[in-house]
């Protein structure tokens, strides 16, 4: 069981302060002045020097935006967020938006994301003979410093580069699908980073074209009292495929700060793209104090026939997480997946899940969370599968466990299931139990401490998940795992 | 931005306001009674008619549903009494019988035989005059539920069951409800208590005429330490029938509840149940099959709420539909924190006859403990095809080979009735349901 054992002497080396990434980059940084208004919106607009189409769509979402309210519904409790006491634009200074080398970055935002095991020298990477090649775009508070691999991508045909380069140089395609999965009415958060969203990634696969590597994007929140509002859209052709990795982390810091992404994934005929997520923001201290609020939609259209989009999630940061990300499956024989680890310790509350709309012929979705609350936090599942009159043999599958790990946390499970044609087949089972007894005495009879039986249990509790992650992450996964678990035990 | 937005009154709600202000001077209970009755209509009016925003009737659109307010029922008519008497539901089935006609107790048509030992049975009214305020506002239900509330606002008629300490009577009690006549709204409530180490069955049937009822009952069940019951319901109101139905049950330490449940009437209908142990070791068996065709609205809503040790909860619904029915189960298991060693298991499957049939569903799990097992399973489909083959292959004709099937998925819930000659009515109604189905 070496990957136990690994997970185990990780755990064990991990001193007193259990999140690694907390440090903060000194760093110059040039800011938008502190509140929300036209005005903030008309700043970012003109930094990213964006054509008027744009800036209106903006502004029209910022207008819809100041008639909407909060959501309250999900099982989270914050106090209220005052959007006019944020910085909604920060960029290290000397970073101007457009194409450069790496050579252009300032070392110290290198030195930052070495320091975060992410690599953004694309030589290196090319002397490891083994290593998997992985290309990056690594966001820095409201900028992407980096895009790595871009050339060799592009003799591919993908596009992959930041938001805001897709917008000047790829306007049609931009254009074309930006808001068409999630529009800007679509919620109060999706609506704020519609006006204010400032970089995030953008992909084009074209036709037939079988992206030749992993994409990542990095994501890095620096800055004191930012929010950051990414933007990701992926565009998968007919026949193509994509694979697209994200992470993130934050510095640790006493107050809360916000993050509010909006991801649209459209998938054409014959596409696929598989979307993963090691979510690792801070997740605040023991008593709650600081950590990130994730607001996040992110919403995948499964708009042509045998299409596919499967999301795979490691949720282990953030104070507060609000996150569904969901699959419409539009066109017939598509396929929707969610696999989600979501693991709640301290005073983190998750409210996550998904929504699997089937709209067309024979779709199928299967939805596989495992969600483990440890310490005084709360874990909750939420999702939805719909099928529509005319989505005849729809076909679900959903199964969701919750582990409880001490008795001061608590484990929701909330689903929705509605179906409104008789083809439709839907299965939902659901489970909440603690490591039981028996379970853990089997495995410390045979000579397991306490530690690496909770260490070994977890792991066969996830497995199903982790299995679904590209390999590079599905390691770093298992590591954050037995992280976010620490403590937890006894 | 965030002023609640009060839509206007609908008809509905304007007309149970004047309904309320005529009615509530000579609603029984005195001044104590009134006071409550204020308060409950109050949440409803403050509220209006709960709609799809809100999450508790998200698939239960009160405010659609009902569009009018039907008058309060008068005193049956001779002509009615003598309707109500051919119509009686379970007629075979021997039990104490106590007969509702429109809502109002039916002295000739119940069993005026003196009830056996260690049972008492009153009017609603005895527990109106010496405790109202607990006799309307009743522990274990949310008493702001807009269903609970229109009861507790119009009540005027039910019964108050008292089981003493050890008794176990032999028949059960079986509360039959007639609507019949001129279309009309009628309330009922019965309370029944059972003390320790007691036990009882109780059965609770409702039908009525073609004409668009509105019925809205509330049955409360309080089981000391030790208490056994068994519930059993026949919901078989007219196809016109709106029908609003709440079970409260406290369940003491080591007390044991069984209820099953069948309904086949109403163009809308929604059965809600509120468990709450507030003893350790108590078990609960809650069961339930909708059959539903045409356009019909069926609802099961169910909140079981475990805050004590070592309690067992079981909930299998199930659900058959055909035409254009819609069915909707919402289900919720409460484990508070320090509940530990909770066993919950819920079950809700739907079976979808017609293309057009729709089912909803809402398993929810909410659990603050960690020592428990729970765990809740949904689905929904149609007749397996195989099985039908297996049966066709056999010679036996497609409508029957449907029947058998749907014969077999309720089985499992109604074949939990012990007694057997109501267990063989409720069959026989499923059957009756089926074979017009085909």
């Amino acid at each position: 069981m070496p990957a136990v054992q690994e997970t185990v002497a990780r755990v064990r080396a991990i001193d007193v302060d259990q999140y690694k990434y907390g440090f903060v980059t000194e760093i110059e940084s040039d800011r938008a002045e502190k509140g929300l208004s036209e005005d903030t919106v008309r700043f970012i607009s003109m930094k990213k020097g964006e054509p008027d189409w744009m800036l209106d769509w903006r502004l029209e979402a910022y207008r819809r935006w100041r008639t909407m309210t909060e959501p309250t519904w999900a099982r989270v409790d914050y106090p209220a967020i005052d959007y006019d006491d944020l910085y909604y634009y920060s960029a290290p200074k000397g970073t101007k938006s457009g194409p450069q080398t790496l050579a252009d970055v300032d070392p110290e935002l290198l030195r930052t994301y070495e320091k975060l095991g992410i690599p953004l020298q694309e030589q290196e990477i090319l002397a490891g003979v083994e290593q998997r090649r992985v290309a990056v775009d690594a966001v820095f508070d409201s900028v992407s410093v980096a895009t790595t691999f871009k050339e060799e991508l592009a003799k591919a045909g993908v596009i992959f580069c930041p938001i805001s380069e897709a917008i000047r140089e790829h306007p049609e395609l931009v254009r074309k699908y930006l808001g068409s999965v999630v529009p800007t009415s679509d919620n109060f958060f999706a609506t704020l980073n519609s006006a204010v969203f400032s970089d995030g990634s953008f992909v084009y696969v074209p036709k037939g074209v079988r992206c030749p590597m992993e994409l990542s994007t990095y994501f890095r929140i620096n800055e004191k009292n930012t929010g950051q509002f990414e933007r990701t859209l992926i565009i998968a052709d007919e026949g193509s495929y994509v694979s697209y990795l994200e992470g993130c982390t934050a510095p640790m810091r006493d107050e809360n700060q916000l993050h509010a992404a909006v991801v649209e994934l459209v998938a054409l005929d014959d596409a696929e793209i598989k979307y993963s997520t090691v979510q690792n923001w801070y997740p605040g201290d023991s008593e709650g104090r600081g950590g990130i609020y994730n607001f996040v939609t992110k919403r995948g259209d499964c708009r042509g026939r045998n299409s596919k989009i499967s999301w795979t999630q490691v949720e282990t940061g953030s104070a507060i997480t609000w996150k569904y990300p969901s699959c419409i499956l539009r066109g017939d024989n598509s396929r929707g997946e969610f696999y989600s680890i979501a693991i709640s310790n301290g005073r983190q509350q998750v409210d996550s899940g998904t929504k699997m709309i089937h709209l067309g012929k024979n779709t199928t979705s299967k939805i596989i969370s495992k969600g483990i609350s440890a310490g005084y936090s709360n874990n909750t599942y939420r999702g939805l599968v719909s099928a529509h009159r005319r989505a005849s043999n729809a076909r679900n599958f959903t199964n969701c466990d919750s582990l409880l790990i001490g008795n001061h946390c608590g484990a929701h499970t909330v689903p929705y299931l509605e179906a409104k044609t008789s083809t439709a087949v839907f299965e939902h089972e659901a489970t909440t139990s603690k490591i039981s007894e028996d379970q853990m005495f089997y495995c410390q009879q045979r000579g397991l401490s306490e530690e690496e039986a909770v260490a070994l249990i977890v792991n066969g509790f996830v497995k199903d998940v982790l299995q679904q992650l590209p390999m590079e992450f599905a390691v770093e996964a298992q590591k954050l795992i037995s992280i976010s678990l620490e403590g937890s035990v006894g | 931005m965030n002023a609640e937005v009060r839509p206007i009154r609908t008809a509905a709600e304007s007309a149970l306001a004047e309904l309320f202000a005529s009615a509530r001077e000579d609603a029984p209970g005195g001044e104590a009674a009134r006071r409550v009755r204020d308060d409950a209509f109050a949440a409803v009016a403050s509220r209006g008619l709960p709609n799809k925003r809100v999450e508790d009737w998200k698939y239960t659109d009160l405010r659609a549903l009902m569009r009018e307010a039907r008058p309060l029922a008068d005193a049956p008519t001779a002509e009615e009494m003598a309707a109500a008497r051919a119509m009686l539901p379970l007629a075979g089935f021997d039990a104490q019988r106590i007969v509702f006609v429109n809502g109002r107790l039916a002295a000739d048509l119940s069993d005026v035989a003196g009830p056996e030992d260690g049972v008492s049975i009153a009017p609603l009214a005895v527990a109106l005059a010496s405790d109202a305020a607990s006799a309307l506002a009743l522990k274990g239900v949310p008493n702001d539920n807009a269903a609970v509330a229109l009861n507790t606002a119009f009540v005027a008629d039910g019964l108050v069951v008292a089981v003493t300490d050890g008794a176990k009577p032999g028949r059960p009690i079986h509360v039959a409800n007639v609507q019949t006549g001129d279309a009309h709204a009628s309330y009922g409530r019965v309370l029944v208590s059972v003390g320790k180490e007691a036990s009882v069955t109780l059965v609770e049937s409702h039908v009525g005429d073609a004409s668009p009822h509105q019925t809205n009952t509330l049955v409360g069940l309080d089981l000391a330490d030790g208490a056994e019951a068994t519930l059993v319901k026949l919901q078989d109101e007219g196809l016109g029938s709106l029908h609003l139905a709440t079970l409260g049950a406290r369940l003491g330490a080591k007390a044991r509840l069984r209820t099953v449940a069948l309904a086949v009437g109403g163009v809308a209908a929604r059965q809600q149940i509120f468990l709450d142990f507030c003893g350790d070791k108590a078990t609960a068996d809650v069961t339930g099959v909708t059959l539903a065709g045409g356009r019909r609205h069926l609802d099961t809503t169910l909140v079981v709420d475990h805050t004590t040790l070592n309690c067992a909860s079981r909930e299998l619904f199930k659900s058959a539909l055909d035409g254009e029915a819609r069915s909707v189960f919402q289900g919720k298991i409460v484990v508070r924190p320090g509940a530990q060693k909770t066993d919950g298991k819920m079950m809700a499957q739907a079976l979808l006859l017609s293309e057009t049939a729709e089912a909803n569903a809402k398993p929810e799990l909410e659990i603050f403990a960690d020592d428990v097992v729970c765990g809740h399973g949904a689905t929904v489909g149609a007749l397996d095809e195989d099985l039908l083959f297996y049966l066709k292959a056999r010679g036996i004709p497609q409508a029957e080979a449907e029947s058998l099937l749907v014969q077999a998925f309720v089985g499992e819930v109604l074949e939990g009735i012990e007694n057997e000659s109501l267990r063989e009515a409720l069959t026989a109604r499923a059957d009756r349901w089926l074979a017009e189905r085909s």
